[in-house]
């Protein structure tokens, strides 16, 4: 038995339509989420992201209602995070239709939220996401909020420590300093982070050219996840696939009509 | 009909979904009724054994699974929904493993693996003259567990460790491989 490497469109969601920005900032439109989640599934991802960051409840009761229409025509995982607060909140996006869900903000919150979500739905339902930056503590690596714009003093590195220990199931990596940029992953975040991770890792945040998804791979991601080069059309997910594949990385590959 | 068990745990629309894509109605019920006589039943699974256990307890979803056993119909657990099928499960338990339905014995217990949970797409090896597999070779399904059942097992109750349901246009076949057989 081999495990593919797995490849993660991730879409913003706010107010029902895609966006993306540099760095969180200057978002643009970047389509329908249902018709791109459904493009995207057809290409051979091996999962889809929808991040909500929408502003407002009315937002979010749309990315509910996005959520639902995308698991009548993908099926693939589907992870959903943004403004979940709750163990109820969970249960209601795992109702709409998500396999998975992401939590960061409310995680840094109140930390206990982690064990009370994995008692409920099992560990393998959440996944912790870091949004992280180079920063001056211990480890060189801070967590943020806001999409980065918000320092919290807390060590990345600690943090997904401590997040493991509570019952996370997964770590999705996004480097605030490489977001949006395609300037490349954060290697030496991805290698630190790893080293302390003892469940698998989605690295996040900079994908550009091809090479940068192989030098992700050796520094220890699991899977990789990328927003603005498949919406804005740099690469299709085959073409990823395709040069892993030449690389010798295992992944999976689907029929496409 | 085929329906797809609510007990208050799972991804019960993306299981609901996946399942009509076979051309059979689908019901997603807690109504032990109905249950017991759709010409499939599936049990879903995303959860912890214990909370999993919890919520079919709620519904008698162990009699509902037992009875459509001694009544010869097909039944399909994913995942938690196979696991605790078994007669006990190691998750989350400091003691004695948490009691299951006991429609197969063998307890489910961790893997060993210093990477858990098991998350992705993996490749299975199935018997020539299995069902389920049917035209289906050399292809990858999505798994995420940390807990697995070490018993093989067969009959009328059948099940999967990973989702078919989340494993594309390959867990599709599956389905309706299954779905051909109600």
């Amino acid at each position: 038995m081999t495990l593919s490497i797995r490849i993660i469109p991730c879409l913003d969601v706010t107010d029902g339509r895609v966006v993306k920005g540099v760095n969180f900032t200057n978002l643009i439109d970047a389509g329908d989420p249902v018709e791109l989640a459904a493009l995207y599934y057809a290409e051979g991802a091996d999962e889809i992201t929808f991040l909500d960051i929408s502003a407002s409840s009315a937002g979010r009761e749309t990315t509910l209602d996005i959520v639902r229409r995308t698991a009548e025509q993908t099926f693939i995982p589907l992870t959903v995070g943004g403004g979940v607060r709750s163990v109820d909140d969970v249960d209601r996006l795992l109702r709409a239709g998500a396999d998975k869900i992401s939590i960061n903000t409310s995680a840094i919150a109140r930390p206990e939220l982690i064990a009370e979500i994995a008692d409920r739905f099992g560990s393998q339902v959440l996944v912790l996401s870091v949004d992280a930056r180079r920063a001056r503590t211990e480890s060189g690596f801070e967590v943020t909020t806001h999409g980065g714009r918000e320092g919290t003093d807390i060590d990345a590195l600690a943090w997904v420590e401590k997040a493991c220990a509570l019952g996370v199931g997964e770590i999705l990596l996004n480097s605030m300093d490489a977001d949006g940029t395609r300037a490349g992953y954060d290697i030496g975040m991805i290698t630190a982070v790893r080293a302390v991770s003892k469940v698998p890792l989605i690295a996040s945040g900079g994908a550009g050219a091809l090479e940068d998804f192989a030098s992700a791979l050796n520094a220890g991601a699991d899977a990789l996840l990328a927003a603005s080069v498949f919406h804005f059309g740099s690469y299709r997910i085959r073409d990823v696939k395709s040069y892993l594949a030449s690389q010798n990385y295992p992944v999976r590959t689907v029929q496409v009509l | 009909m085929i329906a797809i068990l609510d007990y208050g745990s799972g991804n019960l629309r993306s299981a609901e979904r996946a399942f009509a894509t076979s051309g059979h109605e689908v019901l997603v019920t807690s109504d032990a009724r109905i249950a017991k006589e759709a010409d499939g039943l599936v049990v879903p699974g995303v959860g912890a054994f214990a909370a999993c256990m919890k919520g079919l307890n709620a519904i008698d979803g162990a009699s509902i699974i037992k009875s459509r056993r001694e009544n010869e119909r097909p039944t399909l657990g994913i995942c938690i929904g196979m696991q605790i099928l078994f007669a006990a499960g190691a998750e989350h338990s400091h003691t004695q493993p948490h009691p299951g339905v006991g429609v197969w014995p063998g307890t489910v217990t961790v893997l060993s693996s210093p990477l858990l949970p098991h998350m992705g797409w993996n490749s299975v090896e199935a018997p020539t003259d299995s069902l389920l597999f049917s035209g289906i070779s050399n292809e990858s399904f999505y798994f995420v567990h940390s807990y697995a059942a070490k018993t093989p097992v067969g009959g009328y109750t059948s099940a999967t460790q990973f989702h078919p349901e989340k494993s594309g246009d390959v867990g599709l076949a599956l389905i309706k491989n299954w779905s051909k057989s109600l």
